[in-house]
Order: C-alpha cells, then structure tokens, then sequence
C-alpha cells in the first residue's frame, strides 16, 4: 500500500524493464552494457591468466621480436617474451590500480567532504587545502610522491589516490549543501537527532549516485595514470608487466615489432573506454539532472 | 569589480602558498642528506654537520620554510644535485620546445574542439552529432602515450610523411619547426579537444534553447553569425571554464608527450630527473607548472566579466 503510494518515475521504469525483460534494458541502455561486457571479459581474463596464458617472464631470445603466431598470438619481445601473456597479466595492474584507488579515494573523500559540508570551521580548512592539492597536476604530483619510496604496488596507488581525493571531496561537499538545506535535514535536526545518524542516515544517500558515477570516472583515471606513470618508469617496478612498462620497454622497436607496443596499447585504450562508457551509461540512470544536459 | 580582484588574487596566493608547503615537505621528505652530498664521500661526520648548519638544515622547519620560499620568490629554484646546474637555468633553456608545443597544441585543439562542439550542437540529435560525441569518448579514453605511437607507426614510419621524432627550434625554419610540432601536438590534443568538444556542445544546447535565439531567428540573422556571434558567444562562460581545468590534462600530457616524442622540453627534464632522483629538478618543474595552472585560472576566472557582462562581482 505504502509504496504504490510512493513510487519515483524510477521504480515505475524499473518496474517496466522487469516486465519487459533483461533485452528491453540492454537496448535501453546500449553503453551500459557494452562497457560492462568488455569490463567482465577483461576481468575473467585477469582471474584466470594462468589458465589462458603461460609464463609472462620466460625469455626465449631465439623467439625475439617473432610476429604474431600460433604459438604467440600477440608475437614476443625484445627479450623473447609472449607478449599475450604479459598483456593478460598486466590486466590484473590495471584493474586491481582501478578498482583500489576509486574505492580508497572515495572512503577518504566521503569522510572529508561530510565533515566539511557540516562543519563550518573545517570546512574553511579543508576546502584550501583542496584548492592547493588540486593545483599540482595528478601525474606530476604521484611522480614526485613516488620519488620518495622504492616503487610498489601500495605506493603506486597511494600516490595516484592523494590527487584523486579533491574531486570526491568538492563533489561530496556541493550536494552536502544542497541537501542540508532540505526540510527534512532541518526536521532531524530540529527533533535532536544526532549529526553522526544524520549524516549517515539523511545526508550520505544522497551523496552516493552522484558518487558511483564519480567513481567510475576516477578509476579511468587511475588506470590512465598507473599507465603513464609505469610509461614513464615511475610507476609498477619492471619485473611486474604492465601495460604502460611493457609499452616503455620496447618504445625502441616501433618500427620493428609494431605489435610489442600496440596490443597492451589497445588493451589499454579498450578498458578505459569501457569504464568511461560505464560511467556515462550510469551517470545517464543515476544522475539524471547533469544527463538532460550532456 | 576592483575588491573582487583582489580578493581572488589573495586566493591566488594562498593556494600557492599551500604549493609552496607541500612541494616544501616533499623535498624535506626526500630520501639522501643534502649535506651528505655535497661533502662528498670521504667527509667527516663534523664536516657534515658543519655543512648542515651552514645550509640551515638544523634550524626549526618554519625558519627553514621561510628561507626556501624567499629563494623560490626570488626566482632560485635550487641547484640540480646530478648537474650542479641551478634549476631555474636549465629549466630555461629547456623551455623553447615546451612552449611552442604548448601553444600549436592549444590553437589546434581549441580551433577544432570549438567546431566539432558548436556543430554537434547545431545538429543535435542527427548522426554526425552521435560521430562526434562517440569520436569525443574515445578520444577522451585514448592514452597520450598510444596515440603518439600509433601516430609515429602510420605517419612516419610507414608514410614517410612527416619526422620520426626529435625538434628543430624555429629559428631553423618555420618549416621543419611546425613538421616536428605536427603529431605530438595531435597525440597531446586529442584528449583536450574531447573534453572541450563535450562541454561546448552541451554549454550551446543550453544557449540554442533560450528565446533570444528564436528571435535572431525570426529576424533573419544568418546561422554563421546566429551560431558564432549571438550562441557560442553566450556558451563561452563553461566553454572558457574547462579550457583552464583542463589545462592540467595538458601538463600532464607534455611530460608524457616530450617523452613519446623525444622533444627536449621540461617535460624531458623532469623524466630524466625521476629516474636520477634529482629531487631540486623535480621540485622546480612541479612548482612552475601548479603555477601555470593556478594563474591560466585566474584570468579564466577575470576573463568571465569580459565574456557575459551580466556577471559583476
């Protein structure tokens, strides 16, 4: 009863799609889907790399620079290495820099925008603090992070989530304000509710479509960098293979072995676009407000 | 307008000031004793500690900040540990390539951004508008790095059309100048012109749908001057806004690109400091870019009275 009475154009499309089926919601909603089957074949690739794939180390210099082949269908390297196996593997960097930086800068952004959307004092601190951090551009600010420590898979991170954590706390801070305003904050807290249950339990849902959305752009983002920065030989240590070091690597053998360079570049290419394709697909349902305008 | 000028320029100066903090501590952070370095191998405990006092790396951080930010301000960036060269100089000479091929990819990328945005707009909803907003998504989502090569693979490689690598000045030749500045400039703006062809088509939506253009309509303005003169003027305001945000995608960018292309730029400077762990160079390179960025965004943010003078501050 309580809901018929209630329910969003939203529920009333989900609803529809139920009836309609999973083939209605697929047309719905073409770039969606494809991001997310392009994102789920690389991903089971990942998981199960040492089935599909053999040793991404092995040398073979008698093998060097071989073109594609049946027996190596992305050819070999400089040094004779399978460069399938290493472009399989070096989805488990991209992906896990993804998933890890979008998830951390998101919980450390979460907390800080709250905080300053709610409190004035902190919000005057945070907000120059933010400006300052977001004045140093995100690959020179992780070089320069980076520089400081041997290169290891938690500091590659770390250094490509601390010039991530601005955006989410502008973001979080600017529907906070919105939201605050809202009768039924003003209620809460005129009826003694606690700030710790307001926050959690009237402000945070409001901030989470617009987060998610942000969430997957932020981890385009860090997969871009991880790249660069690895490009660059600042980023994943050589032994690991990563698309960006495996690129590095043969830089000198364009002309030769053009497809050292290209398969973990299209690899690349194909995994951001997937998620910036998921992030406007989802940005489209969650957030409609930017969505009419984009 | 005057009190709103000077409070966004004290602004200014607080962000860089927070720079100038953080770029500080990186470099306090920073693995190796300077002193240590520069007393060489064969020095004494005492003698470093002498060198130690002489620097004024034992006074209180705040005592030491302040020194550093008066050198900084005075234009001493410090002195390469690998080179003995200071920063400020190589960064100067360095600076030549970086520049021209910040501006030939700037006039590029906005030249074609502003075009493929305006048209999409104007034919929204058509197939050549979904040609260029899918083309934006892919450019947005191809790496710097990738592109260079592809470019460098068809171009120059197989076409023989234009140079490998490497950069003539221009006072070779505007000729093999702009042969160089050709692909890295088209490998580092394509994901500005992108970003830029999003927001400009989305900014005209919003200005097309207003009745002032119904009426430049109705009165017969041609729809050159009706999109250029009476829309993209009006759209300018987020259109000039992303041009600076984005102008940190650009920065980043060069360092890869000068890279890719083997452009001896600051960009080249700074990847050749990183894997030598020149820290001064690092820290000098750093804090000239925030800079670029944080005044490119000053003059957006002054820029917009000049753009829509219904804004006053």
């Amino acid at each position: 009863m309580r809901e018929a009475a209630v329910l969003s154009p939203a529920a009333i499309e989900a609803h529809r799609a139920r009836r309609r089926g999973a083939g209605y919601f697929v047309r719905r909603n073409p770039t969606l889907c494809g991001g997310i089957i392009v994102l789920a074949c690389v991903a089971l690739a990942a998981l199960i790399a040492p089935l599909i794939a053999g040793d991404p180390l092995a040398l073979k210099p008698a093998d060097r620079l071989s073109p594609p082949s049946h027996a190596h269908p992305f050819g070999t390297d400089h040094l004779g290495r399978d460069v399938w196996a290493r472009t399989v593997y070096g989805a488990r960097v991209s992906l896990t820099v993804g998933l890890a930086v979008s998830a951390i800068s998101m919980g450390i952004g979460l907390l800080i925008g709250l905080l300053a959307g709610f409190s004035k004092p902190v919000e005057r601190m945070v907000m120059r603090l933010m400006d300052g951090l977001m004045a140093i551009p995100a690959i020179l600010l992780a070089v320069a992070l980076l520089s400081l420590s041997k290169a290891g898979a938690v500091v590659v991170v770390a250094a490509i989530v601390i010039p991530e954590i601005p955006r989410v706390v502008r973001l979080v801070r600017s529907v906070v304000l919105g939201v605050r305003e809202q009768p039924y904050v003003e209620a809460a807290v005129a009826s003694g509710t606690k700030l710790a249950k307001i926050l959690w339990r009237h402000i945070l849902p409001a901030t989470l479509p617009p987060l998610i959305v942000q969430a997957t752009y932020i981890s385009a983002s860090a997969i871009l960098i991880e790249a660069a920065l690895s490009f660059l030989g600042a980023g994943t240590p050589p032994e690991i293979p990563s698309w960006g070091n495996m690129i590095a690597s043969s830089r000198l053998y364009l002309a030769l072995a053009p497809w050292t360079i290209f398969c973990p570049g299209l690899a690349l290419a194909a995994v951001v676009l997937a998620v910036n394709l998921v992030g406007d697909g989802l940005r489209d349902r969650l957030d409609p407000r930017i969505a009419r305008r984009m | 307008m005057l009190a709103f000028i000077v409070r966004r320029l004290a602004s200014t100066v607080l962000v860089m000031g927070l720079v100038g903090v953080f770029i500080f501590l990186l470099l306090r952070l920073s693995p190796g004793d300077p002193a240590a370095i520069i007393a060489g191998d064969n020095a004494t405990p005492a003698q470093i500690e002498a060198i130690r006092t002489s620097l004024g790396l034992n006074d209180r951080l705040v005592v030491q900040f302040a020194h550093w930010a008066a050198r900084v301000l005075a234009g001493d960036l410090g002195i390469s540990i690998f080179s003995n060269v200071p920063v400020a100089t190589l960064i100067g000479q360095r600076i030549g390539p970086t520049l021209s091929l910040a501006a030939t990819t700037l006039m590029l990328a906005l030249a074609l951004a502003l075009a493929a945005g305006v048209t999409a707009a104007w034919k929204a909803g058509s197939l050549l508008d979904r040609v260029i907003m899918i083309l934006s998504v892919i450019g947005f989502s191809l790496p710097v790095f990738v592109v260079g090569y592809l470019l460098i693979y068809v171009f120059a490689v197989t076409l023989h059309w234009l140079p490998v690598q490497g950069y003539t000045p221009l006072s070779e030749g505007v000729g093999p100048w702009a042969r160089h500045l050709v692909l890295p400039s088209c490998a580092l703006g394509l994901a500005y012109v992108a970003l830029i062809a999003r927001i400009t088509r989305a900014a005209m939506l919003d200005v097309l749908a207003e009745d002032y253009m119904r009426t430049a309509r109705a009165k017969g303005v041609a729809t050159g001057p009706m999109l250029l003169k009476h829309a993209l003027k009006n759209a300018g305001v987020p259109i000039i806004t992303i041009v600076g945000i984005g102008i940190a995608l650009l920065i980043g960018g060069v360092v890869i690109t000068e890279t890719v292309f083997n452009i001896p730029g600051i960009g080249r400077l700074v990847v050749d400091a990183i894997s030598k762990r020149d820290y001064p160079i690092i820290q000098g390179v750093i804090l000239l870019f925030s800079g670029v960025y944080v005044i490119v965004n000053l003059l957006v943010d002054l820029s917009y009275t000049l753009l829509d003078p219904r804004i006053r501050y």
